[in-house]
């Protein structure tokens, strides 16, 4: 979706503000935010696009103004009262109204160690890859309504396959529940100018990470 | 927040969902287990070691993994190398994948607006609001991380660190070298 996430190349956002010493977490509560997140990710209820496309679809003033683990206590929410898990009323309450669901895990002390890495996303390929390092490829012009993981700015863009990665989970369909849908995966880069314009250090190259249904022969 | 994220767990706990108990250890492992020094052991490899380094750069997966300090490595973490002539730089644009193996969790700064908008545009001046300059005939790579791949930058390794043990030189890899916002120390900063 064209929204406020997809920010490469967005001006007025000011300077990086780079906080000295900065400690891995801020506040208590971002702990235990991000623990809960890992802890109900385990369980198998959502998949890492899903909880993306759920951040992305928070209002756009309040994604702009909402810290990061805000951010994922909102998409959290919303994903737990999408799917049923835990309603806003619950919430409120600060207490199980309903019985939970049954589901497929559910993490334990002991099981952390094995599960603070993230999972696989590669699967078999269903057909061979199209491209190979060297080729040309435009990008295509999509705007779909829903999760994407092609950059607005990387649209319609002539660039050079660099590497194949394997072929992975496709994010636009396993977001919207359609499916992991595996594809091809590519390093693609482009020439600044391609992408900026003239105004653009001639000298810079920018690469995206694109799944071969983005892109078409150049 | 602190008391809706209360509410929250209590309601996941009680519907059966999670265990407080598992809680945790997980902030424990990221605060105290998973960060930079990771990153920093297989950079301070890499330099001592030149077929380490030419695994690190073949696959960046495997290689961590032979370190011995974590059991797994997500799928694909690729290393990039600078050189006089190229400085490489990571971000996402489009929300915050990272390294986490081998970084630990981002900093506030890479997930913030200003970095993921102006790195893939203007990365010279993301550099300059970190205090780093660079010789304006070196070229600039950025790597928008917009799958489940993940980045690390391998730094020049510092003049003056003949000799070094990798310990030593460990000390001089920050984690913004890592990420490319930043260089490595000076040896002058460590003596």
């Amino acid at each position: 979706m064209d929204g406020v996430h997809d920010m490469g190349g967005m001006h007025g956002f000011g300077k990086v503000e780079p906080e000295a010493n900065e400690p891995v977490f801020h506040s208590d509560w971002e702990r235990r935010l991000y623990a809960l997140y890992r802890a109900m990710s385990y369980t198998g209820v959502w998949t890492i696009d899903q909880s993306r496309f759920a951040r992305e679809r928070l209002p756009p003033d309040i994604y702009l103004a909402s810290s990061y683990y805000k951010k994922w206590e909102l998409g959290m929410e919303k994903q737990l009262a999408e799917t049923g898990l835990a309603g806003p009323d619950e919430l409120a309450a600060g207490h199980a109204l309903r019985p939970g669901k049954t589901l497929k895990r559910k993490l334990t002390a002991t099981e952390v160690p094995n599960t603070i890495t993230r999972g696989s996303s590669t699967r078999p390929a269903k057909a061979p890859a199209r491209f190979k390092p060297g080729d040309r490829v435009r990008t295509k012009n999509i705007h779909p309504a829903t999760h994407t993981r092609l950059p607005r700015y990387a649209r319609g863009r002539v660039g050079v396959v660099e590497a194949l990665r394997g072929c992975h989970v496709f994010p636009d369909t396993v977001a919207i529940g359609k499916g992991e849908d595996p594809q091809w995966l590519y390093t693609v880069r482009f020439e600044g100018r391609e992408l900026w314009g003239e105004s653009a250090e001639p000298s810079l190259q920018v690469s995206i990470e694109a799944f071969e249904p983005y892109l078409e022969p150049a | 927040m602190q008391l809706r994220v209360r509410a929250l767990e209590t309601v996941l706990t009680e519907k059966g969902y999670i265990d407080p108990a598992a809680l945790d250890p997980i902030i424990e492992a990221y605060e105290t287990k998973i960060g930079p020094h990771i990153g920093a052991r297989a950079v301070a490899k890499a330099w001592s070691d030149p077929s380490f380094k030419r695994a690190l750069l073949d696959d960046a997966t495997k290689a961590v993994l032979t370190l011995g300090v974590v059991n797994r490595v997500g799928d694909h973490l690729i290393a990039v190398e600078n050189t006089p002539k190229l400085h490489n730089m990571i971000v996402c644009t489009l929300c915050s994948c990272y390294p986490w193996e081998v970084l630990g969790l981002p900093p506030v700064w890479y997930k913030s607006s200003p970095y993921r908008s102006r790195a893939v545009n203007d990365p010279r001046g993301v550099l300059a609001d970190f205090g780093v300059t660079l010789p304006a005939d070196t070229k600039i790579r950025v790597w928008d991380s917009t799958a489940e791949t993940r980045f690390i930058v391998l730094p020049m390794r510092p003049a003056g660190t003949e000799g070094w043990s990798e310990e030593k030189l460990a000390s001089l890899v920050t984690r913004d070298s890592m990420i490319g916002t930043g260089l490595p120390k000076a040896p002058s900063e460590v003596l």
